[in-house]
């Protein structure tokens, strides 16, 4: 096999973080490469050293045998790597068209945009891709999936070499997440080669050639994803085995509501919806993408208008208007989005986990507390591993599943007796999910309820009590789970399988 | 930012790292500046002239507290200077006028500066307007009705004993401007560092979002911020009115630039979320020893506000760039 790409000894060093750690591999021509690892492994540090994004402290990268240092994103894309971040980078107000020729825009010969050529060339592009989106809107009233796409053809339309993907299925329902592998499969035919982050070990084995695996900053292994078993890869990741993913929970059910939801209307639908939930329970609510989930949870918290609503705690009616009367009340949303819903960036990670429970570490003179708040987050810390060189550090510098832990950590802290998880273990490695899956009977076996949105059928059924699934802005089914309760029976109703199919 | 400083307290003190800290780089700055004055001009360190800055800059610095906690919530208070005319006119107005006690006087200057700003934070929070266009209006308002009331002519006849604000001393040394801009300051940085206020002051500028679904009355806290942007607006004013002895429906034109410069040189972000109320007193005592000193060599006034842009631009550009690194 020809080496495209050889990672030699590279190193690299943020203030109080020893990020990557004399790491060496290569990447064959041609391949997918998966790279897996915990949250704060460096998997995303080393992709951004091979983008030009940072420069490496020690090491070097050779590129067609030939030694390169890239200064800045735009260099390394001269050079023929790409990389679709983390996070998202496309500018909202701007439609597909222009998002892909963003900084590359085709001119005519007076020095206008040529908005027909480019308009041509977008729509090959997206054909090639094989996927197919609205060319006129703005990229922020696509769905995420679309975007992903959008992003895509952005990179591949600047080269076709090597692109890296960092977590592009993290956002994606399953069905998309086909979409995406088709997509990944028609540029391996190409010759396209490519580095596959991802949290989830059973994409290795859909679409990897080869693996490697990080730790700590540390390479501990290459080897082809063929020999590998997800038990394996489980081990090389954590160290250790995981024999169950979805702990069991003793804890048995009452009969107590603890929250009843009555003719919940939001503003632009046609339906009414009723839902409830026992003390100690764990509702999954799941759906496609844009089945009106992360609306209805944000409906119910007062975090976007209802036309009417009827909120019970235990019985008693309670206003939920704002998020601030949903807190009060004891209801609290954790959101999907971390970086748009759920931080402040430039905050530290003991500011963002105090942010809402401030109430909490008051003095007698109503002044901050700060030995009290410290000792608390530290203690959140640690329980939650999230890792951080101190708490101090600001929040926009640790790893997107440690982020997703600071989240956590914030509402943990609260007195909330129905928490409400969105999409929960987005990003976050399979050892962490497991603490967060943990937690959560922690939670619910204290008298918590939980209601958690979720597009991981796996967890929706290795978790949840019971499940509605919704279609469409309306819950097309209530299922209690139980063995014959499968993925292919939620997605059956997730896609408008029967109309008006309320099963128990 | 105070997190920062207490940070860096656990590491060991190293230069690179301090010089990340956005207050060292404008202390610094303010060193560097002192030093020149002292070179260039004999006069600058006499006690007098010291005094003087001190009391020259009181004003500007005061104001510069209430534009701090507007800008940390990625807002920007324009009426600032308007505040001064409208709430300096009635409180000389009360007294001169219809003879009130200065006391009282001062209590409806202070509460006119706080409605004004009750009424900025109103419009920007629940009508959601930009404060740049609200407070913009607000430039006009209250000094439109200052000098509808004065018809343009300052008001004097304040009773002697309102001139101690202004003009009184200390242990007959120190200016009560500045007794009155350290009290300021102090209560200004225990509100931002010490009280949850602060906290959500600094979060709502770096991601409103958030802390609206983290359960906390955003709105609120925006409005608390421009309320106090006036009340320290009506202290300088309270203190300007009492030196110049008179009312000024043209008192307080441009005041506004100088406390966001004091703000911005500071090394507050423009854009929020970020900075410290420290970094806007250095701020201000920069703007204060530069104006000084360029009137001490003789530098004319106009070449001075060139001199002010620059510093300004070097600022920013100092801020923005810490911000990308
Ligand atoms: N700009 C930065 N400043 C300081 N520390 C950083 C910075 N970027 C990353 N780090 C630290 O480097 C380590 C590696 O981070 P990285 O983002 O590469 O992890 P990752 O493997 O991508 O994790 P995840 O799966 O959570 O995305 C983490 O401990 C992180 O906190
Ligand atoms: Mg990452």
């Amino acid at each position: 096999m020809e080496k495209i790409l050889e990672i030699k000894n590279i190193t690299k060093r943020f203030p109080g973080v020893l990020a990557l750690n004399d790491v060496s591999f290569d990447i064959h021509r041609g391949e997918v490469h998966i790279l897996i690892g915990e949250n704060g492994a460096g998997k995303s540090t080393l992709m951004k050293i091979l983008s030009g994004v940072y420069q490496p402290d020690e090491g070097k990268i050779i590129l067609n045998s030939e030694a390169v240092s890239f200064k800045n994103p735009k260099e390394a894309q001269e050079a023929g790597v790409s990389i679709i971040h983390q996070e998202f980078s496309l500018i909202p107000y701007l439609n597909a068209v222009e998002n892909i020729f963003l900084g590359r825009e085709m001119k005519k010969k007076n020095g206008l945009l040529d908005k027909k050529k480019m308009k041509v060339k977008a729509q090959d592009l997206l054909d090639m891709l094989g996927v197919e989106i609205n060319l006129e809107r703005p990229v922020q009233r696509l769905s995420v999936a679309e975007q992903q796409f959008i992003e895509i053809a952005k990179a591949v339309a600047v080269n076709d070499r090597i692109l890296i993907l960092d977590e592009p299925t993290a956002t994606l329902t399953k069905r998309e997440v086909k979409i995406l592998f088709q997509l990944i499969q028609n540029l391996k035919n190409k010759g396209v080669t490519m580095i596959y982050i991802s949290h989830h070990l059973e994409e290795a084995f859909e679409i990897g050639d080869r693996l490697t695996c990080l730790r700590d900053g540390t390479w501990i292994n290459t080897r082809p994803v063929k020999e590998l078993t997800q038990d394996e890869i489980i081990r090389m990741m954590v160290g250790r085995s995981i024999d169950n993913i979805y702990p069991k929970r003793t804890t048995k059910l009452g009969d107590e509501e603890l929250l009843q939801v009555r003719n919940l209307k939001q503003v632009d639908s046609d339906f009414k919806i009723d839902f409830s939930v026992k003390k100690g329970e764990v509702l999954g609510i799941a759906g496609l993408v844009g089945s009106g989930r992360t609306e209805l949870v944000r409906a119910l918290i007062g975090a976007d208008q209802t036309d009417s609503k009827e909120i019970y705690i235990s019985g008693e009616k309670v206003e939920t208007k704002s998020p601030e009367q949903a807190l009060k009340a004891g209801i609290g949303l954790i959101p999907e989005n971390r970086k748009s819903q759920g931080l402040v960036l430039d905050m530290s990670v003991k500011n963002n986990i105090s942010l809402a429970s401030l109430s909490k570490v008051l003095n007698s003179f109503l002044f901050l507390d700060k030995l009290k708040e410290k000792n608390s987050v530290t203690r959140l810390i640690d329980d939650l591993n999230i890792k951080t060189p101190h708490m101090y550090q600001e929040v926009k510098n640790l790893s997107g599943g440690n982020q997703q832990k600071v989240v956590l950590a914030k509402w943990l802290r609260t007195d909330c007796k129905v928490l409400i998880f969105d999409e929960p273990t987005r990003g976050i490695d399979v050892g962490a999910k497991v603490e967060i899956y943990k937690l959560m009977n922690e939670l619910v076996g204290s008298g918590l309820s939980i209601i958690m949105v979720s597009s991981e059928l796996p967890e929706i059924l290795g978790m949840s009590d019971r499940i509605l699934v919704m279609h469409q802005g309306r819950i097309a089914a209530e299922l209690m789970n139980c063995d014959q309760v499968t993925q292919e029976k939620i997605m059956f109703y997730a896609t408008g399988g029967a109309n008006n199919g309320r099963v128990n | 930012m105070a997190e920062l400083t207490k940070n860096k307290s656990k590491k060991r003190w190293n230069f690179k790292e301090l010089l990340k800290v956005p207050e060292f780089i404008t202390f610094m700055g303010f060193l560097v500046l002192c030093l020149a004055m002292i070179l260039f001009t004999d006069r600058f360190l006499s006690s007098t002239n010291l005094i003087n800055v001190a009391r020259q800059i009181s004003i500007n610095a005061i104001i510069a507290v209430g534009m701090t906690f507007v800008i940390l919530t990625s807002g920007i208070d324009l009426s600032v200077g308007a505040v001064m005319a409208f709430s300096g006119t009635v409180m000389a107005a009360a007294m001169a006028n219809w003879g009130w006690n200065p006391f009282f006087a001062v209590l409806i200057g202070l509460a006119l500066g706080m409605l004004i700003g009750l009424v900025n934070g109103s419009l920007v929070s629940f009508a959601k307007m930009p404060p740049i266009i609200v407070t913009l209006a607000m430039m006009e308002i209250p000094r439109g009705l200052a000098l509808l009331y004065t018809g343009g002519y300052p008001l004097s006849g304040l009773p002697a004993s309102f001139s101690f604000l202004g003009r009184g001393y200390l242990f007959n040394v120190i200016p009560i401007p500045v007794v009155v801009m350290l009290i300021v300051y102090i209560i200004a940085y225990i509100l931002l560092n010490h009280l949850p206020l602060g906290r959500y002051i600094y979060a709502i500028g770096g991601n409103e979002e958030a802390v609206r679904l983290s359960g906390i009355k955003v709105k609120k806290y925006k409005i608390i911020a421009y309320v106090v942007s006036g009340f320290t607006a009506a202290i300088s004013s309270i203190i300007l009115t009492s030196r110049l002895m008179s009312g000024q429906p043209n008192a307080g034109v441009g005041f506004e630039l100088d406390a966001i410069a004091a703000v911005v040189l500071g090394g507050t972000d423009i854009a929020g979320g970020r900075g410290s109320i420290i970094g806007t007193l250095i701020g201000a005592l920069i703007m204060g020893v530069l104006n000084n000193g360029l009137n001490l060599i003789g530098v004319s006034p106009y070449v001075q506000r060139v001199f002010k842009g620059l510093i300004i631009i070097v600022a920013i550009y100092f801020s923005s760039k810490k911000k990308n690194s």
